[in-house]
Formats: structure tokens, sequence, C-alpha cells
């Protein structure tokens, strides 16, 4: 593999960081309601050009090198595009077009009406996301990716408080305060390991790089403080507020795409920096925390009153999701983390997280825009007034689920077949009962928007056509991922949705759900038709009860500032020691 | 004990105090200078690993230097945000505490 000179196709690279950037100061200077043609004109051309990268990807069959300026590493800075880099590119373009169309509904500024400064900022921010998430995918040393992680940070805080609210501020300065913590973890990491090794370019550090101290405590510290910006729990402190406050259009490219680009880094750091560092007790541990993640998550989802804070505690389940796959990938023959169906399963569950999540949050946002309000208890009726938001809604929570065919099936099979391979049958269970949560919540909202009205629906604002099918769309999309599989992953993974044993697993998952839902529930899911429901309610439905609240204090705790701090440096301890611990003598 | 001994100990210092802190003080903007407090710490690291030149073995080793200057730039523009943040924050509630309204109802 040749990666010291520049390829045919990584002229390419360059540009699609630059482009979003280009578009984005664009806007800055024409100004006022020109700034949404903008966006208009680069998201089609950004688009294109993430196309062009991965037909150039496929064709040189090889990873895409740019050398800027031409000067080679170490003294020089090079862009490199490989298959996952290449992958999520694609996907964050079309997740960022599907985002656009939504969002001129919300933030477009029609003739005759003056442009408002959330509108003005919202674009710009959507190309900067995009600008900082395309160079954290192609950077090809720590240090461009320090600049990315923060550019990727600058550009989120603010679309947090875009509503401009004193909540959402609050909101976006927690996040910032709490990110910052993060990448000053992350730059120590990194001034370490130029420290040991004098140099920051992947692949020469990876050679470069021993099993020894300073690489372990680089890593525990780059690794800490990148979960922070993750929000994997416990240091999930600023995400149920932020993604739960900001408006919809805002939460989606939050929440779908801006987690992504740490967690990314951390796929980085472990499959393509340090892999021989990695121990297996320190994969358990992101292991762990992820499964942690999905049933706290999953579990304080289910105890929401309103559709967004659902939606944002189901991100923090789903975040746990993507680190399941650090366990799986792990070679205990060869002490090390292997590329392989892990990884791809895992890197699979993001593009499609992406997409479905965004999706959601569209649909979320088309509720509460349609409705006034999104007290999920309240929902009643709102599949006949909004047939294709709840359409999108419920086909993005299937794809979530895992439930075939979709792209999030496919990944959950990778990664069962990973666990499989390597005996670790705990991380079967995990799998499985993750989207029994996932379906909990989906079977949750899905009731309550079934329910039938006694008095006419009331709605406030028509919601844009375009916009549903925005969601639509890319919940669909969402499912079709499972088309990977005619492509570059094996064949065999893909079986009759309607065999004994997919039909068992499918109706096992909603039913579990359902019952978790009923279990759960804030308002008693049945409750309607009965009057005096308090009074019959179950012994079982107290235990459920008891023990969602016991799962929505100790999560308000951990989501106190003095916890999570102190969180964040046990982890990196912790991910220390667990390094040293599995090491080879 | 040498020069870069002295200033690695330093670094710790301050990477030690600002993490402190960034923990125990509950005012952002008390944050916010913890947090620099932090950064200038592994700044301080970096500047006498250049004074190691641990890339050839050179006198002094330049390019941590101009990594350390994007860095400080960086953190700059960090800590301008967050002011501008936090400024909005006290103009829209006339506090600046960082703590979540208590639950309401339960």
């Amino acid at each position: 593999m040749e990666l010291w000179t520049s390829t045919h196709g990584g002229a390419l690279l360059a540009p699609a960081v630059l482009l979003p950037f280009v578009g984005m100061l664009l806007g800055l200077l024409l100004g006022g309601r020109q700034v949404q043609r903008v966006a208009f004109v680069f998201m089609p051309l950004g688009l294109a050009l993430a196309v062009g990268i991965t037909v150039a990807w496929l064709r040189e069959g090889q990873t895409l090198v740019y050398l800027l300026g031409g000067w080679a590493p170490p003294l020089g800075i090079a862009l490199r595009a490989d298959g996952p880099a290449v992958a999520m590119l694609l996907a964050v373009a079309g997740v960022v077009c599907g985002i656009g169309i939504y969002a001129r509904a919300d933030f477009g500024t029609p003739l005759g009406v003056k442009e408002s400064r959330a509108a003005f900022s919202y674009w710009l921010l959507l190309m900067a996301v995009w600008g900082a998430l395309n160079l954290v995918f192609v950077s090809g040393d720590l240090f461009t990716l320090y600049v990315a992680l923060e550019l990727l940070t600058f550009a989120g805080v603010p679309l947090v408080c875009l509503a401009g609210s004193g909540e959402t501020l609050r909101a976006a300065l927690r996040y910032m305060l709490f990110a910052l913590c993060g990448s000053v973890l992350y730059l120590l990491g990194a001034v370490l390991l130029y420290g040991g090794y004098g140099t920051l370019d992947i692949p020469l550090l990876a050679d470069a790089v021993q099993p020894e101290p300073i690489a372990r405590t680089a890593l525990a510290l780059m690794t800490a403080g990148l979960l922070a910006k993750t929000a994997l729990f416990p240091l999930h402190i600023w995400l149920p507020p932020a993604h739960g406050g900001a408006p919809a259009a805002a939460s989606a490219v939050l929440s779908a795409l801006v987690i992504k680009g740490s967690w990314f880094l951390v796929v980085r750091l472990w499959f393509d920096v340090m892999p021989g560092v990695v121990t297996l007790p320190s994969a358990q541990l992101l292991g762990v925390l992820g499964a942690m993640a999905i049933v706290i998550g999953s579990v304080v989802a289910l105890r929401q009153e309103r559709l967004k804070l659902l939606v944002a505690y189901s991100t923090m389940a789903q975040i746990g999701y993507l680190f399941l796959m650090f366990p799986l990938a792990f070679d205990a023959t060869g002490n090390t983390l292997m590329h392989g169906a892990a990884l791809t399963g895992g890197l699979l569950q993001a593009v499609s997280h992406a997409t479905a999540k965004a999706a959601m949050f569209m649909a979320a946002g088309l509720i509460y825009a349609a409705l006034g309000h999104d007290r999920i208890a309240d929902l009643a009726g709102v599949a006949r007034a909004l047939p294709v938001t709840v359409l999108a809604f419920v086909l993005a929570g299937i794809a979530l689920m895992g439930v075939v065919p979709s792209g999030a099936y496919l990944a959950k099979k990778l990664l069962l077949d990973a666990a499989d391979g390597s005996g670790q049958w705990w991380w079967t269970i995990v799998l499985q009962g993750g989207a029994v949560f996932t379906a909990g919540y989906v079977v949750l909202v899905l009731v309550n928007v079934l329910r039938r009205r006694s008095a006419a629906l009331i709605l406030v604002k028509r919601v844009s056509r375009r916009s549903e099918f925005a969601a639509l769309v890319l919940a669909v999309g969402s499912l079709l991922l499972a088309l990977a599989a005619l492509g570059p992953l094996p064949g065999h993974l893909v079986s009759n949705p309607l065999a004994h044993k997919e039909l068992a697993t499918t109706v096992l998952v909603l039913m579990g759900g359902a019952l978790l839902a009923l279990g759960l529930s804030r308002a008693p899911l049945l409750a309607v038709a009965r009057s005096a429901a308090g009074a019959n309610e179950g012994r079982l439905r107290h235990a459920a009860v008891a023990i969602g609240t016991a799962f929505e204090h100790a999560d308000r705790l951990v989501r106190r500032w003095p916890f999570a701090s102190i969180a964040l440096l046990t982890l990196a301890a912790a991910f220390g020691g667990l390094l040293l611990v599995g090491a080879p003598k | 004990m040498t020069v870069e001994t002295l200033f690695a100990l330093c670094a710790c210092a301050l990477v030690g105090i600002g993490l402190y802190g960034l923990i125990v003080q509950p005012h952002p903007l008390r944050k916010l200078v913890a947090f620099n407090i932090m950064g200038s710490g592994v700044f301080v690291l970096f500047g006498a690993l250049a004074m190691r030149g641990a890339a050839a073995g050179m006198a002094a080793d330049p390019v941590p230097q101009a990594l350390l200057i994007t860095a400080i730039v960086v953190a700059f523009a960090a800590t301008a945000v967050t002011v501008a943040l936090l400024l909005r924050l006290i103009e829209s509630t006339a506090t600046a505490s960082l703590a979540d309204e208590p639950p309401s109802g339960d």
C-alpha cells in the first residue's frame, strides 16, 4: 500500500474538506437570505464530491492519499481516505442533504419575510459541521484531528442554543465546558505521543508505537477525552438537555452527525494508531460502558414525558451500541484489535444510526411543530393527522431496532457473528437486549400516536410536505442500507425475513419492547380506556416504575458536574490500569 | 535537574491546578480559567519536548513550536466562544449558574 505519495483520486480530498467551508464563508459574506441559497448550491456539490471520492476509492482499490503541498510526512501533512473514511464521508453528505431539505421549512427565509439570526446561523453552522466532519474523516495525523475536533465542537455548540433561551444557553455552555475538558485530555495525549515517538502521522506512529507506559498513558487520556465529547455513559452530562432543547433541525445534526466525529476518532486511535497497545480488559471496559449506556439510556427514554427528550435519551443508548464492537474486534491470539467483521458492523451501525436518528428527530420536530407541544401522553390522533411523519418515525425506529431488513440488522448480524467467533457470548445478550429496549420506546410512541382521539385534533401549524418526505427518505435510506449486503459484504448475512428464526426474533423483540413500554412508561400505556387506572395497577407495574424512577435518579446524579468530571478522570485512570493489566509480558 | 525536567514538572503542576479548578469551581468563568491553566500546562510540556528535540536529535525540534502556536489559537478561540456564550447566558437569565433547574413535579 502506497501511503507516501498522492494518489490520483487523492486530489478530491482537499476539496471535500474545503468546499463546505468555502460555502460557509461565502454565505457569511453575502449575508441575509443568500445564505440558504449558497447552502443549497453547495450541498449537491458536496454530495457529488463524496460520490466522486467513493468511485475513485473503488476504482483505485486502495487508500486515497493527498499530500498537502507535496510534502510527505513526517514534515508534511497527509490527507487519507480509507474504507471507513469513505463510508462516513458518503453517509454524512447524504444526511446533510436530507437535513438541509427538512430545515428549509424551519430556517428558510421566504420573500417578504425579514431574515432571522437563527436561520442565518443555522445554515453557516450546518456547512461548518460538515466541513469539520470531513476533516475528521480524512485527516492523516493526530494534530490535524485535534483541530478538526475543535472545529466540530465550535460548530456544534451554537447549534444547541439557536433558540437563544436561557435553558438552551445553559445546555450549550455545559456542552462547551465539558467538551473542552475532553479536548485538553486529547491534546495532552497527543503531546505525550509526540514526545515519545517524534511524529503524529498515523501510519508512522502505528509503526513506531510500542506497548509501553507512554503509549498507554496517551491512549488512556485520549480515549477518556474523546468519550467525554461523544457523551458515552457516564459522561453524557450535556447530551440530553442539548439534544432535547435544540430546534429539531439542529438536534438532527447534533445527534446524527456531530457525536460521530469524536466516535470515529476513538475508532481511528484504537484500530489504526495503537491496535497493539489495546488489551482485552480495556476493550471490555468500552463495551461495558456501552452496555450501561444502552440500559440506562433506554429506561430513562421510556420515562420521558416529551418526545424530543425521549429521542435524545435514545441517542444516548445508541451511542452505547456504537462501542460494543471494540471487545468483539479484539483478537486474543495476536493481542491486537483487528480490522474485520466487527469493525464493519460498527461502521454500518454508525451509518444506519446517522440516517435513522436524523429521521427520528425530524419526525419529532414535525409533530412538535404541528401540535405546538410534544407531550407523549397527548399524542392521540397524530397518526391520522400526520401519517407520513408517523410512518417516518416508525420506519426509523424499526431501522434502529435492527429488524430485517435494515442496515442495523446487518450490523447486528456482523457483531453477533463476531461474538460467536470470539466466544464472548455475553455480548450476544447485550446486542439482542438492546434491540428490545429500542423496540420499547418505538412501541410506546406508536401506541400513543395510534390512539383514537375523542375531540378533534387541533393543529397549530401545517407542516411542510417536503420536510415530511425528507424524514421519510432518510428513514427508508436507513432500511435500504441492508442492500450493502449485495455489494461489499458477504451475502450469507441476509436471511429470509420470513424464515422461522428471524420471524421469532422479530416477534420476541417486539413483545419484549411492548412489555417494557407497558411497565416503564410514565403515563400508563393502556389506561385511557379504564377510568381509575391508578387503582388497579398491578404489582409488577409498581416494581417496574420503581426501577424506572431509580434509573432516572441515577441519571440525574451522574449528570451533575462534579460527578461527571470525576468520572472522566476515573475513566482515564481505569483505561490506563486496564491497558497495563492485560498486556503481554 | 535539567531545564527540561523543570519545565515538565511545572507543566504537571499547571495541569493539576487546572483539573482541580475544573472539578470544584462551580462558576463557569472559573471553570474557563481553569481550562486555560490546564491548557497552558500542556503547552509548557510541548515546549519542553521541543527542547529535547525528540524527532531527529537536533538541538531543538521546530515542529512542536508550529503545532503549539496552532493549539494556542484554538484554545483562544474556545475561550472566546465560551465567554460569548456566558455573556448571553447572563444577559438572558441574570445568573451564571450551570446547574439544571430543579425537576418540576415529582
